[in-house]
């Protein structure tokens, strides 16, 4: 499968197939309170990899049993739309969208203050609307975003990214064309004020130099990204000051 | 007043000062002795303190709480009702009918069905059971008959009590309705006709969209005079 693919991913002048540099991000966008039903909403685009997320909560859930005494439930959906990839993709949950609704649950269970609602339930919704790799990591940085538009009591905000080895070169934000012929895909999330790294997995192998290179570099651009995050919602309060 | 400081933090930005005020009680958590903002919130700061206030927030029942609720279902000696919390509360057939009643033979539902609005206090809350409400205490608590229930988000119902009632106050005197504010945003609404209603409800929303700014109460004087005129015609 690795060699199928004739373009080289890395130019001679060390830009990738999309003239980025090794440590470039994809343009970000962000948008908060997108949705009018929902408690709290976020639009996150990076590159062309659109996702949406939604949260609802905290509420009594239906089915009783799930409730906790001590704290709220935090159930996450990671979903992909049918027309979010090139080839239609069954609307029903597959076993990789089971796992990464787990793990992105694990990373926002630290941040959330769940002990403040015990015996509730709040429902996070991530929708890929588009996918071009990043979704996982794309779907924190919005279910956090959504979180902190809902009100719901958090201790930071996370954001994600993927660092990767494209032709033995550690590159920043891989895109699906890296991610399919690259040697490594590495997403990592953290939540930078508590100094937590709160979502980590890797596909492929890293030497110890590369692991703490790509992780660096990781650092980095989820800093961006936690800039922008706190920008786009002090920028919904941008009438209550002055 | 120009000594004062503004700022917007959002979840995980540090309060710059050793004591914070939180209007409300929450969105603020502390961390080896520094504050951090839970919750998309306004600080002002000034010198030596800070008030920090939500702008997100999610409404928490507590005891003495006036609320309105919504009858949700209803049990063979209690009726459940919606309060716009993460919880439901609980009224017992005490609060509104005799002791003499019998479960065993009437139906509550003929009492309060759903759908139903009821004005109430919470009497009882705690982490481990839900709140309960009772209708004891003020000739306002009971089932709501006619007027207009408006919603509005829960963080905004202080400005709509304003400092001291004085939003509320004016509010009631320029329209001359009977209004109850319920703590989970909820207002009651009893006019003279349904058009001063709705300019009160308006009114209700203009406040809501408008929360956080400064100069609210003079906006809300000069849209009742606009439009109470238009209602008296």
């Amino acid at each position: 499968m690795k060699k199928l693919l004739n373009i080289k991913l890395i130019g001679e002048d060390g830009k990738r197939h999309d003239g980025r540099t090794p440590e470039e991000m994809r343009p970000v966008k962000m948008e908060v309170g997108v949705l009018y039903n929902a408690d709290g909403s976020a639009l996150v685009e990076v590159g062309r990899t659109r996702i949406l997320a939604a949260v609802y909560g905290p509420r009594e859930p239906v089915q009783k049993y799930m409730v906790l005494p001590d704290r709220a439930i935090l159930r996450v959906r990671y979903h992909m739309a049918p027309f979010s990839t090139s080839d239609r993709k069954s609307p029903a949950p597959s076993r990789r969208e089971i796992e990464l609704s787990k793990v992105i649950r694990e990373s926002l269970e630290p941040i959330v203050m769940s002990e403040l609602y015990p015996r509730t339930l709040i429902d996070v919704f991530i929708e890929v609307l588009q996918a071009d790799g990043g979704t996982r990591t794309a779907g924190v940085t919005a279910a956090s975003l959504a979180l902190a538009d809902a009100g719901i009591a958090m201790k930071d905000l996370v954001a994600g990214v993927a660092v990767g080895k494209v032709e033995g070169t550690i590159v920043l934000d891989l895109d699906e064309v890296e991610d399919m012929y690259g040697e490594a895909d590495m997403p990592v999330a953290m939540a930078p004020n508590l100094g937590l790294i709160t979502l980590f997995q890797l596909n492929g192998v890293f030497t110890p130099e590369e692991m703490e290179t790509a992780i660096k570099m990781a650092e980095k651009g989820i800093l961006h990204l936690n800039e922008m995050q706190r920008e786009v919602l002090r920028a919904k309060y941008s009438n209550v000051v002055g | 007043m120009s000594e004062e400081e503004k700022l917007i933090v959002v979840p995980g930005e540090e309060i710059p000062a050793k004591e914070v005020e939180v209007k409300g009680g929450q969105g603020v958590y502390k961390k080896d002795d520094k504050y951090f903002a839970a919750t998309p919130g306004l600080v002002v700061l000034s010198e030596e303190k800070a008030v920090f206030m939500p702008l997100e927030s999610i409404y928490i029942p507590k005891p003495g709480d006036v609320v309105i609720g919504m009858v949700i279902s209803t049990g063979t000696t209690y009726w459940i009702l919606d309060i716009k919390a993460p919880y439901t509360a609980f009224l017992s057939y005490q609060e509104l009918l005799s002791k003499r009643f019998n479960p065993g033979t009437a139906l509550l539902s003929l009492y309060l069905k759903e759908g139903d609005y009821v004005i109430g206090k919470i009497s009882s809350f705690d982490r481990s059971r839900n709140p309960t409400i009772t209708l004891r205490g003020s000739d306002k608590f009971g089932k709501i008959i006619d007027g207009t229930v408006v919603e509005v988000k829960p963080i905004s119902v202080p400005r709509i009590i304003g400092r001291k009632g004085s939003m509320l106050n004016l509010l009631v005197q320029a329209s001359n309705c009977d209004m109850v504010v319920g703590m989970n945003g909820r207002v009651y609404v009893k006019c003279e006709n349904r058009d001063m209603e709705n300019v009160v409800a308006l009114a209700l929303k203009k406040i809501e969209a408008e929360t956080h700014t400064s100069g609210l109460t003079d906006r809300i004087r000069s849209f009742l005079e606009d439009h109470i005129r238009g209602v008296k015609k």
